[in-house]
């Protein structure tokens, strides 16, 4: 990579928006420049001014401050999602590729057919038949990506058990799950955090969806998906009310995005 | 490739099979009573009898499901409770016209993405394929409903060129029939459009690198040859995986991008059943989608062998 260390490295203009992102969703739970949830009758859908940069919604709440107290719900639900499938994902690959009877069989089908329902409608279902709240928009989107990890780290597992390393090993006499441990799993990780960082943004953007459709967390709750299926019967009079929240989940959702193919770039040299 | 296609299709039955296996499982065995569900927690115990009864809740779950098997074998999808309608003329009724707005979607993803790809990977380095970089690095991560928000409020609320939402028939004339199809087929190929060109210029490029291109080119072969006998077939294969994938994610734009423009297909009846908790619904149009879905795959697969010969004889399954 030539681009390595300059501001056009995606990388780095990825990491440092990404971090900026977070900092300020972190300060956004517990510091707002008003509180998100005040009413204020009287600011009622007022256009962006100095005082109220992103203006304010039909409640008078601020919408800055209300993007700011969302921000963390669509990290949760990205970076969450992401945890949940390395969590579910590599430990049942990687046990898939050490075990050649039945059970590894059995994962694999299992994954198959985890594969062959299109991702929207896994979360659909789930969330449809009990009371959607964040937890469960996370676990929805986490396990649409299990199916993924799995195929993934069972690949990268079996490619390596061929290595010479990893025969010398056997060779020494080294247990299978110290070979896991000392062998498999250091080797493991480059691939793995590659599609782990392409993962993120298709699962902000899945949560989004979900939540878009009233299937994430619920109001008053600011989540940006949710804000933005609020704002869609005040469209031709408070556009802020759209814009704000939308715009910032597409600087996210760039940010993540790009410093995903920046790992990529990093780590997985046949893809440079 | 007859033997091929045969244990395909035997693939695609028993996936549907799982699949209708699980999404009973997941809406009958999931914590919350169905009965309940559709009644609110404030329904009376003796409506909560009545309604087990009339849908045979009361019964064991492994004869409810044979049940319903029984009836999605024999073409009867079960009721709509909300709508108090067979489902199965509904959910067709909704998918035909979910079947216009995905088929168009498709055909501009599919063919638009493969000649945008083309283009950029034999236009290396200029204008139109860095342009076309930056557009894809952002299109992709642009969510389809706030390209539906942003299309209602440029389009409709601004200039008042094209209908919000809403569904004309083709009885209403042309014109209204593709106004009303303009906003929400836009919205639903763009963020595709960009990935599928994304992937098969880079499919292109390997192709373009590759030693029978050098060999193509090194006999003296023009240049359109090459790209369109050699480079083109070969970068086509990976392409066909994406476009499969991306029926998936198509899938999951129509669901959102017809409750946007409140469009009358597949999607938003979903949303319907689940905002009514119209489990029977629900549960008779997930099992129709999967099958779409299972076929579609089951199409790139045989697509795949076609180009590719080396599962066409069978080497390799």
């Amino acid at each position: 990579m030539t681009a390595r260390g300059r501001i056009t490295d995606p990388l780095r203009a990825g990491g440092i928006t990404l971090t900026v992102i977070a900092v300020l969703a972190v300060l956004g739970i517990w510091r707002t420049p008003y509180d998100p949830t005040a009413f204020a009758v009287r600011l009622r859908l007022a256009a962006p001014t100095l005082a109220h940069p992103f203006g304010t919604d039909e409640f008078g709440r601020d919408v800055l401050s209300r993007v700011l107290a969302g921000a963390h719900l669509s990290l949760a639900i990205g970076f969450g999602a992401m945890l949940v499938s390395l969590l579910l994902g590599v430990p049942l690959g990687l046990l898939a590729a050490f075990d050649r009877g039945w059970l590894g069989a059995a994962i694999m089908r299992a994954a198959d057919l985890a594969i062959s329902l299109p991702p929207i409608l896994l979360g659909l279902l789930i969330l449809a038949v009990t009371p959607p709240s964040l937890g469960k928009t996370i676990l929805a989107v986490g396990l649409v990506y299990v199916p993924i990890m799995v195929r993934l780290a069972r690949a990268v597992a079996l490619g390596l058990l061929e290595e010479d390393f990893v025969q010398a090993a056997r060779a020494r006499g080294e247990g299978a799950v110290s070979i896991l441990v000392r062998e498999i799993l250091p080797n493991a990780w480059p691939p793995i955090i590659v599609e782990c960082g392409l993962r993120v943004t298709f699962a902000i953007l899945l949560g989004a969806s979900l939540s878009f459709l009233g299937l994430g967390p619920q109001p008053p709750s600011s989540e940006w998906g949710l804000m933005i299926a609020e704002s869609r019967q005040f469209l031709d009079q408070a556009p802020w009310l759209a814009l704000a929240p939308g715009l910032c989940l597409c600087a996210l959702l760039v940010a993540v995005n790009a410093t995903g193919e920046g790992l990529r770039a990093r780590l997985d040299p046949s893809h440079g | 490739m007859g033997g091929y296609v045969v244990r395909r299709l035997l693939s695609v039955a028993l996936v549907v099979f799982a699949t209708s296996l699980l999404i009973f499982a997941i809406v009958h065995i999931l914590p919350g009573n169905v009965a309940y569900a559709i009644l609110g927690e404030y329904a009376t115990p003796s409506a909560v009898a009545t309604l087990q009864q009339r849908l045979g809740l009361d019964d064991p779950l492994w004869l409810q499901y044979w049940r319903w098997l029984h009836g999605v074998l024999r073409g009867d999808l079960g009721p709509s409770l909300v709508m108090d309608r067979p489902a199965g003329p509904l959910i067709l009724e909704a998918l035909g016209r979910s079947a216009i707005l995905a088929s168009i979607a498709f055909a501009i993803v599919a063919g638009g993405g493969i000649a945008l790809g083309v283009h950029a990977a034999t236009h290396q380095g200029r204008i139109s394929d860095r342009v076309m970089t930056l557009a894809q690095f952002v299109f992709i991560a642009v969510p389809d409903f706030f390209w539906a928000i942003l299309g209602v409020m440029a389009f409709a609320a601004g200039l008042d060129w094209l209908p919000a939402t809403g569904y004309a028939p083709w009885g209403d004339g042309a014109l209204a029939w593709a106004s009303h199809l303009v906003l929400p087929v836009t919205v639903l190929s763009i963020g595709l459009l960009a990935h599928v060109s994304r992937l098969s210029r880079a499919a292109m490029l390997e192709a373009l690198r590759s030693r029978y291109v050098l060999m193509a080119r090194a006999k003296g072969m023009s240049e359109r040859r090459v790209l369109w006998r050699h480079a083109a077939p070969n970068a086509m294969l990976p392409t066909i995986t994406i476009l499969a994938i991306d029926f998936g994610l198509l899938i999951g734009g129509v669901v959102v991008v017809e409750t946007v423009f409140a469009y009358p297909g597949l999607g938003r009846l979903l949303v319907f059943a689940i905002e009514h908790r119209d489990l029977p619904l629900l549960q008779a149009g997930m099992l129709v989608l999967t099958t779409i879905y299972a076929l579609a795959n089951l199409a790139a697969d045989i697509g795949y062998a076609v180009l590719n010969p080396r599962i066409r004889y069978g080497a390799a399954a």
